[in-house]
């Protein structure tokens, strides 16, 4: 066991594990998206970033793939972490406006413009159905094909392969397919769709429902 | 004829014991099609006994290979930096201007394939035009139809 | 090659070293040709044909001899042959300059004053290389060797001390007095983050390894457009890299040795070829070399060509047969690298440093460079400057010096405006801040980075929004597209910029770039995200009127941004020679026979082929 401190709130958690569990384990919720209990870590879509401090200096570190270590001080929620998540939040619907995954962490978060060109890619490279096709299912016949912004999901040669059982977990992993948001008009890359409904203001209990809802007591748009 | 199964068989035999290898052996089966032909590279996920995707998704990343067939001549321009600051866009736009194609295309009578490199590293001659390894130094838009009537 | 035996001890490879000596001292009079990538490109292979053709047919190959080395550094004047022992210096010989050469200085003693070089700032001519102020100025201790070495041929490192290192290390010291010796002599790495490399060899020495497995890689995936010092070591002094990394081996405890080389550098896979199959022969590499029953392999691994795999972890991934994708380095290299074993990862030039200082010692090195850069750098001088060439200099050496004390300053004595060091991932040095002293941490002061070495000098007709934006684009092409801040980021910062240079640029943008940029440093997943903002955040930092010129005046201060820029001709300078009307693909360019010529701006691609035949400077960019 290791003792570090998040939030100023001292915790212990097991050697080996992450940032993100030891946090998720004292009910702090960090957004994330690429990432799943599940499946391997792969550090890709740097939302659930978190600040390391040590000593006058610190860093932002994917707290998903970060190894709790002793001593270490972790801030999830600092200015620096939701600034710069925000400006993520914002690359990430320009990319993919219609994910209603998206659009309520964007809306949780506060983010209320999208300043960048939008793509419309379909897909945020999470690599979430990569993973369950690979480490769930024993397939293995998804993969990440091209590089840089070509870069896509996709089998080999686009054909698919005699080892696809038609489990449909890669489309029930995604974050963007299974919720899609069905909004008529994105006004600056947001659906507003869902920030007009009334707020549930509290949850009366965390029960980890879904990684894009906030904890106890925080404002929380369905 | 000698069929791909056997060709690429030949390669992967140079590379036995050896299980580094993916990248060299698609080099080589490259170099034996000019390009890497769809069965070629289900053969070598076969006979390596590695994820096909793996294979694709190699061939499909790194720079140095094509899926396409590529044109009997191969115009390279150098995109570096030494070579971009010497106008190296002013003659690849002619280059391109010139054989109505652009970067990674091919003619239509499959003479001419056009690819860009980042840097040939001979900075010192920029900006560069490699046409069938042939080094060009110092081009200039005007230079370019020189080196492709050559 | 006089014996083809393998050596089995010290002995016999200072016999060996004792013959080849007798061997070299009794041809006095070399004619040496430098055949680099560059020097070939330039037709040095026919020069060294026709010389060794000549001398033959003049019946001379006993008395002269003709040698192909590697690149000198000065690629300016290549093709250069020199004449030793006195060092005469030809440059930019042809073939057909080969019989007079051989007449001449050969036979008659006489110096081919045509050929000489001649100083660009003072227009005298130099008959001696070592008289040159580009060579004068420079501290070479690892490129030096490249112009006495064919690197095809063993023998010659041999004559130079070369593998008397390697015995030394083998023979006298214990690999842990090996790693304290590196570590005292101060050497960081040459690859960019400058780490210390005894450090590093200690780490992976030290780490914990299942079966004993250790790698040591040489990186030689020289992926930094502006760079090729370790092209020009792999092609010119193959075996100094071979020796520092059995050392290297030695001292860390490793076996198995890859070289990770660019698929773009075919003449260096070639010589590294032929030196690794020489030194296996010789037994200086493979099964108990030297008799020390230590045993060490190099394999060579061509890349695939992907920037990304300068990364370590990506380049240990693709060594895999694995697309070339950083990993979180929570867990270092040197504990899990290649195959889950520690791994030792070091650049070309630092491989080549290794040697020197084992045989000259910590002390000596350490007390060449400043108090955290030890030792020289070698950096490639590229772009607009005269003396084009890699330059070796000792660490804390001004810009200024490099620049115009080596350099010979900037072509058509036009205006110095900046120096882009470090590659992509470095920044823009202005004018102002040519005193700066170069060493690893006074660049990052700068808001640049040492990298690989690379300098590009820039003119006053350098647009920095378009080198900005050429950097960006590159990044956008080499980024491995994992995680969204370098993939996304990049593309929209690429957006922007192209706005910007397009004339669509607007109020704020500058400030969305330097929060994007922000952004993008902080929270990218690898080395080369976290400083892809670099260009833009540091030609902001020190050019922002440029930005500005572009966005609110719709003007490219520097006239190379085509869609803010126009040609016309000066009806002044124009003879109406028709060469322009000749050469436009547009038809744009009208005019009579000896009569000033006028460009149709609606027609006008801005192509520049005008501007470019135009002999009489009568093109104007405005």
């Amino acid at each position: 066991m290791v003792e570090l401190l998040i939030n100023g709130i001292k915790t212990q958690a097991v050697a080996g594990t992450t940032v993100l569990e030891a946090a998720r384990e004292m009910g702090i919720i960090i957004p994330t998206l690429c990432y799943h209990e599940g499946l391997s870590h792969y550090g890709a879509c740097r939302i659930c970033i978190v600040e390391v401090v040590k000593g006058n200096r610190s860093s932002l570190e994917a707290s998903c793939t970060l190894p709790v270590e002793e001593g270490q001080v972790i801030l999830t929620d600092s200015e620096r972490v939701k600034k710069r998540r925000k400006v993520i939040m914002e690359l990430l619907l320009s990319s993919c406006p219609n994910s209603k995954t998206l659009q309520d962490m964007a809306a949780n978060m506060g983010v209320n413009e999208v300043r960048f060109k939008i793509k419309n890619r379909d897909c945020i490279l999470c690599g979430l159905c990569v993973r369950y096709c690979k480490e769930q299912m024993q397939a293995g016949v998804i993969g990440f094909v091209g590089r840089g912004t070509s870069r896509r999901v996709s089998t080999a040669f686009e054909a698919k392969p005699e080892e696809c059982r038609n489990c449909g977990g890669c489309e029930w992993i995604c974050p963007v397919c299974e919720r899609a948001c069905t909004a008529d008009n994105l006004v600056n890359g947001l659906c507003g769709g869902c920030q007009n409904l009334v707020p549930v203001e509290t949850c009366p209990i965390c029960v980890h429902c879904s990684e894009s809802v906030g904890i106890s007591g925080q404002k929380v748009y369905w | 004829m000698i069929g791909t199964h056997e060709k690429v068989a030949t390669i992967i035999e140079r590379y036995a014991g050896n299980n580094d290898s993916l990248i060299p052996i698609l080099q080589d089966v490259q170099s034996e099609y000019h390009y890497l032909p769809e069965d070629a590279i289900r053969e070598v996920a076969h006979q390596r006994n590695l994820p096909l995707i793996q294979v694709y998704g190699v061939a499909t990343f790194f720079k140095s290979f094509s899926l396409k067939p590529r044109g009997r001549h191969i115009i390279n321009v150098c995109m570096g930096t030494a070579c971009h600051v010497r106008n190296a866009q002013g003659v690849l736009k002619e280059v391109e201007r010139k054989l109505g194609i652009g970067v990674g295309e091919t003619t239509r009578d499959m003479e001419y394939t056009l690819e860009t490199v980042n840097c040939l590293g001979a900075c010192a001659l920029g900006p560069i035009v490699v046409a069938d390894e042939t080094y060009h130094s110092q081009m200039t838009p005007g230079k370019v139809k020189k080196v492709l009537n050559q | 090659m006089t014996v083809s035996t393998k050596m089995a001890n010290v002995t016999e490879l200072e016999e060996l070293r004792a013959r080849i000596l007798v061997e070299h001292a009794a041809n006095h009079l070399s004619l040496v040709t430098s055949t680099g990538t560059c020097g070939l490109a330039c037709g040095a292979g026919e020069v060294a044909n026709a010389l060794s053709k000549t001398v033959a047919d003049l019946g001379l190959s006993d008395s002269v001899d003709i040698k192909t080395t590697g690149c000198h550094g000065f690629c300016a004047i290549e093709p250069v042959v020199v004449i030793y022992p006195e060092r005469i210096l030809y440059q930019h010989v042809t073939p057909e300059d080969v019989p007079e050469i051989i007449s001449e200085s050969v036979i008659n003693k006489r110096i081919v004053e045509r050929l000489l070089f001649r100083d660009p700032l003072t227009g005298e001519t130099i008959t001696h290389e070592q008289d040159i102020p580009f060579y004068q100025k420079q501290t070479k201790l690892v490129l030096d060797k490249n112009r006495l070495i064919d690197p095809t041929n063993i023998d010659d490192y041999l004559a130079l001390d070369g593998y008397s290192a390697l015995a030394k290390a083998l023979f006298k010291s214990q690999p842990e007095q090996i790693i304290e010796e590196i570590k005292s002599s101060g050497l960081r790495g040459r690859g960019g983050a400058g780490f210390p490399t005894g450090r590093k060899w200690e780490s992976v020495r030290n780490a914990y390894s299942y079966d004993g497995i250790r790698y040591v890689i040489c990186n030689a995936d020289e992926g930094d457009p502006g760079a090729y010092m370790d092209r020009s070591l792999l092609e010119g002094n193959p075996h100094s890299i071979i020796e520092g990394m059995i050392i290297g081996a030695y001292a860390i405890g490793a076996h198995d040795g890859y070289v990770y080389v660019r698929y773009e550098y075919p003449l260096a896979v070639n010589n590294l070829t032929i030196a690794l199959e020489q030194a296996r022969e010789y037994g200086l590499l493979g099964e108990d070399i030297l008799g020390s029953g230590f045993n060490f392999d190099i394999n060579i691994s061509r890349g695939g060509g992907a920037f990304i795999c300068g990364e370590s972890t990506a380049l240990m991934a693709s060594l895999e047969g694995k697309i070339g994708e950083p990993r979180a380095k929570h867990i270092h290299t040197s504990e899990s690298g290649l195959h889950g074993r520690p791994s030792d990862l070091n650049n070309v030039e630092t491989w080549a440093n290794v040697p020197l200082i084992i045989n000259r010692g910590a002390d000596w090195y350490s007390r060449i460079g400043t108090k955290g850069s030890k030792g020289t750098k070698i950096f490639s001088l590229v772009g607009k400057i005269n003396n084009t060439g890699l330059v070796e200099v000792p660490m804390g050496i001004s810009l200024k010096e490099i620049i115009y004390d080596i350099g010979g300053g900037i072509p058509n004595g036009k205006k110095f405006k900046a120096v882009q060091t470090g590659g992509p991932s470095g920044g823009c040095i202005p004018e102002s801040m040519i005193d700066l002293p170069v060493d690893f941490d006074r660049l990052v002061e700068a808001g640049s980075i040492m990298g690989s070495g690379g300098m590009i000098v820039m003119d006053k007709d350098t647009c920095m929004v378009d080198v900005a934006r050429y950097f960006v684009n590159f990044l956008t092409e080499e980024s491995c597209g994992k995680c969204v801040p370098c993939r996304e980021g990049l593309d929209r910062m690429l957006d922007i910029l192209t706005d910007i240079t397009e004339g669509r640029g607007k109020e704020g943008d500058i400030e969305l770039m330097e929060e994007l940029g922000e952004t993008i440093k902080d929270t990218a997943l690898c080395a080369l995200g976290t400083s892809a903002p670099n260009p833009v955040l540091s030609t902001i930092r020190y050019f922002r009127d440029e930005y500005e010129a572009h966005i609110r005046e719709k003007r490219c201060p520097a006239g190379v941004c085509k869609s803010l820029i126009t040609f016309t001709i000066d009806a002044a300078k124009c003879t109406g020679c028709m060469v322009c009307a000749r050469e436009c693909p547009q038809g744009a360019i009208t005019g009579k026979k000896k009569q000033p010529h006028v460009i149709d701006q609606t027609k006008c691609i801005k192509c520049g082929l005008c501007r470019d035949n135009c002999k009489f400077d009568a093109v104007i960019v405005s």
